[in-house]
């Protein structure tokens, strides 16, 4: 269904939307909405290929010719084939971000599989037990960068809660014409190289007439003494990116039409390496029905931040017969994407101005000025200090939900019942700064969205709209830090690079733990936990959302609850693309508990204990694969035959 | 003196061993592996080579970085010079190998003036701080060579500084110092200020050197970055002998305070 000679007959010699899968065109173009169409095989090829960025030629590296790849569609529960082959001279891999498969499918090279030689087939199978908008990308090298990314969707097995009358996904990227391992060495060498929008001494002297020649000083004497920036919000910016929408720049006006009064749901993937974005369609609401595949409750916002690997489904629904802007910001306004929805196609909605550049302030630094006045280093104390600050903050946002806020606190203040296993970070030079009083920042909207007016989300909003299937408490309590020295570009979890790194961090399978992330840099990380959903503690009690990947924003302190319930070893690690490079990353291994391994000695088959998606086929798959005696040479070609029929 | 520019180029790469190992970046071997949960599906040798080798790649990747500091000609009265200032360092985040060049052309007497590399082992040991040492060779005027104990970093309030203390093969104990700072005029446009001061711990008669602080230069650049990577500027410095090494000058007919203007490159890979 993909086929890659058709586009290397003709492609090449067409105009921009004819290279693309029909689901990125334009409107104008002839996409007027997705077609249900789902399939369980796919012929996927890896490979080098030209493309029209934004009006230049360059060359990319992904899928079947196209930026960004094929929509992957299937149904929830369906067995499906992905034949992958690598026609690059260098090995490559592709992850399925989000989906529940087993974890040798799971596409990690070096922690899930070897990874895919070049010239070689490797074949994914697996089904898994979800729907939702969801995404794959390469887990090799910066290929990421270079476009090997694009849209899953799963079609729910039964009813869709979400009615809609016409659907479109939107894949938000970011395009660099510069080799990406050139883009990694210039931070490594000069971080702040594509950092165009640092305070001047004119920023100087309008701040010093404002505020005062003192405060002004004082402001910039303690940012120097930090030796950091307020202004360090995106290490890769809009000085070599181009930001798109389908593979769209805003020049190139993807567009999508509606007719007035339609339902329309835009599932939006942020498959950028490194750009988190502020998303709003000025004029049109939008209603989040869908948050990292799964379903929230509905809740009408105007704007939300999306991190990177992030995944939002929302509902729009135009009555006025005109155009829209859908605006993908990049969070330090560096540059944005914009696409049109109109009534007819080919419209172009007026691209709204950037607004000024956001800067961060000692809050992002875990060291909220407020906060500390309070006086004490206990971590009670440094929660209850937080409630101070939220307070100066409700001046700005009196729509704040208040039951939500306290609600919120409430969850992360509970006094922990269980075990905290904390643990030092290593200090050195890899660790510039440790939060002294990391906060609760699930109830703010992100970097640069506190006062612009209008309803922006915040986790703390966010509900599931099915109950939590394990409502258990959790048993013990990991935290992790998140670590950096901006000036050396070096980028870890408790000050340990993944190079460094010489064991996993352990769940046992079956037990419900909760893990706390510190975030200890002066930037937000989308971090992303592969193989399961975690619920993140936002107060939503039995209805927390669940994710694949949460923004732990500079200075916050966050909890995720998660059941360890599938077996294997799992990437864990920040999915902005370059920090991961530098090493932030871990592997969480999920060990198989003794009653497992005791099962699987007695030769007993049926062992699941109807937990949510432990009867799923990949889970035997899992079972059998204990009894494998792995051969010595294994031909990637044929390796999982064996295990097609073990998932009927 | 080759012979022990050569036997300290020798201990130098005594070093490289460390630096090599910061690239594979990693101290697990074959039998602690940190995760091996795939090896019930993949062939273990072959998970075992890919996990290092990414492992390495996240986090331990070795660079290299060219940096002409100052490439700049100078102006004073009737007389013209060339000056360079460059570095070039290969390594992981910890421990680097660094090549420093600094040096002056005179082009009224068509001759190089003085002539400096360094070559030295780097080694991070705090957030924003490097050690350095390792060797220094003067090609001019004097072909000495010394050994070098230095440090180099980033200081409170963004001033760049680093200092090293210099032995030579003489058995004399020098030192400099030097000190910069960047002001922001716009995005791409900077004022920079730098100072550098050099010490000598006694008289150095065949180098023109008093005890004390010999030299002060101060300068002051302006410099438009066309790319981050390119930018071409205009200064002025103020270059002053001082103490003993002034009256030295001063009785071989110099004048121990010279203005200078000059305009250069900088530039860096």
């Amino acid at each position: 269904m993909f086929s890659r000679r058709l586009f290397l007959q003709g492609g090449a010699l067409m105009g921009l939307s004819s290279l693309l899968p029909a689901w990125a065109r334009s409107a104008s173009d002839g996409n007027t909405g997705l077609r249900p169409a789902t399939a369980t095989e796919f012929n996927l090829s890896v490979g080098r290929f030209p493309v029209h960025i934004d009006g230049r030629a360059g060359e990319a590296v992904g899928v079947n010719g196209t930026l960004p790849a094929p929509l992957i569609r299937f149904r929830e529960g369906d067995e499906i084939t992905l034949n992958v082959t690598n026609t690059l001279e260098e090995d490559t891999s592709l992850h399925w971000h989000g989906l529940l498969v087993p974890f040798q499918m799971d596409g990690v090279p070096g922690v899930t599989f070897p990874g895919i030689r070049p010239g070689e087939t490797f074949t994914y199978r697996y089904a898994v037990p979800q729907s939702g908008t969801y995404w794959y990308h390469s887990h090799s090298g910066l290929q990421e960068q270079q476009g090997h990314y694009g849209p899953i969707i799963i079609d729910p097995h039964h009813h869709d809660p979400i009615a809609f009358d016409r659907e479109y996904v939107l894949v938000l990227s970011d395009w660099t014409f510069e080799n990406p391992y050139r883009v990694f060495a210039k931070l490594k060498k000069m971080s702040d190289a594509y950092n165009y929008q640092q305070r001047t001494v004119g920023d100087f002297l309008a701040d010093a007439k404002a505020r005062g020649l003192g405060a002004a000083w004082a402001d910039r004497a303690m940012w120097g003494q930090m030796r950091m920036s307020p202004r360090d919000i995106a290490d890769v910016t809009g000085a070599t990116y181009h930001y798109l929408i389908n593979g769209h720049a805003t020049a190139d006006n993807w567009n999508g039409v509606f007719q007035p009064g339609e339902r329309v749901r835009l599932r939006i993937i942020n498959a950028s390496s490194m750009t988190i974005f502020n998303v709003r369609m000025p004029g049109l609401p939008m209603t989040i029905v869908a948050a990292d595949g799964l379903n929230v409750q509905p809740l009408e916002v105007d704007e939300f931040q999306m991190g990177v690997a992030e995944t939002y489904d929302v509902i729009v629904q135009p009555t006025e017969d005109r155009a829209f802007a859908f605006v993908a910001e990049s969070i330090d306004r560096s540059g944005q994407a914009v696409a049109t929805f109109g009534p007819r196609p080919g419209m172009r909605a007026e691209a709204p101005a950037l607004r000024a550049v956001p800067t961060l302030t000692m809050k992002d630094m875990g060291m909220d000025h407020g906060a500390m006045d309070h006086g004490s280093m206990d971590m009670a104390a440094m929660d209850q200090s937080g409630h101070g600050m939220m307070d100066h903050d409700m001046e700005d946002h009196v729509d704040h939900d208040m039951s939500g806020m306290k609600m919120d606190h409430s969850a992360v203040m509970a006094e922990a019942t269980w075990p905290v296993e904390k643990k030092d970070i290593k200090r050195g030079p890899g660790v510039a700064n440790v939060a002294m009083m990391p906060m609760s920042r699930l109830d703010e909207p992100g970097i640069g969205l506190e006062d612009v007016g209008h309803r922006v989300l915040r986790y703390s909003q966010l509900r599931s709209l099915a109950r939590n299937p394990d409502l258990r408490p959790p048993g013990r309590e990991v935290e992790i830090h998140l670590t950096s020295n901006m000036e050396r570009y070096m980028w870890s979890f408790d000050g340990v690079k993944f190079s460094e790194v010489t064991e996993a961090i352990v769940f046992h399978e079956g037990e419900r733990l909760r893990v706390t992330l510190i975030n200890n840099t002066m930037m937000p990380h989308p971090i992303h936990l592969h193989g399961m959903f975690f619920d993140l503690v936002n107060g939503g009690g039995d209805h927390c959302p669940r994710k694949h990947t949460v923004i732990v924003k500079p200075g916050e302190k966050l909890s995720f609850d998660v059941s360890a319930d599938h077996v294997g070893d799992w990437a864990f690690h920040c999915h902005l693309l370059y920090h991961m490079h530098a090493g932030m990353m871990q592997v969480v291994s999920v060990l198989p508990s003794k009653d497992r391994m005791k099962e699987k000695y007695n030769g007993m088959d049926d062992m699941h204990d109807g937990h949510e998606g432990h009867d799923m086929p990949e889970m035997h798959d899992m079972h059998e694969g204990h009894d494998m005696k792995p051969p010595v040479e294994m031909d990637h070609s044929t390796m999982d035959h064996g295990m097609h029929e073990e998932m009927k | 003196m080759r012979k022990f520019c050569f036997t300290a180029l020798a201990s130098i790469s005594l070093c490289l061993p460390a630096l090599a190992q910061a690239h594979s970046g990693h101290g697990t071997s074959g039998g602690d592996r940190p995760w091996s949960q795939a090896d019930a599906w993949f062939d273990p040798a072959e998970m075992d080579a890919v996990r290092q080798h990414m492992q390495a790649h996240h986090g331990a990747t070795p660079l290299a970085m060219f940096m002409l500091n100052r490439g700049e000609v100078q102006f004073a009265d009737d007389k013209e010079s060339g000056v360079w200032d460059a570095d070039f360092w290969y390594g992981g985040d910890l421990n680097k190998v660094w090549l420093k060049t600094e040096g002056e052309y005179d082009f009224d007497a068509g001759k190089v003036e003085g002539a400096e590399v360094q070559l030295l082992w780097s080694r991070a040991v705090s957030r924003y701080f490097d050690l350095q040492t390792g060797l220094r060779y003067d090609f001019e005027p004097d072909g000495i060579a010394h050994a070098v104990l230095g440090f180099q970093g980033l200081a409170p309030y963004w001033f760049e500084v680093d200092g090293a203390a210099y032995l030579s093969e003489e058995g004399d104990l020098t030192a400099d110092f030097e000190a910069e700072y960047e002001l922001r005029l716009t995005q791409r446009l900077f004022l920079q200020p730098r100072i550098e001061a050099a010490f000598s711990a006694a008289d150095i008669p065949e180098r023109n050197l008093g005890s004390g602080l010999t030299n002060l230069q101060a300068g002051l650049r302006l410099r438009y970055e066309i790319r981050r990577e390119f930018a071409p500027y205009v200064g002025v410095e103020q270059h002053s002998a001082l103490g003993g090494t002034a009256d030295r000058m001063e009785a071989a007919g110099g004048d121990p305070d010279q203005t200078w203007f000059v305009v250069g490159i900088r530039s860096w890979y």
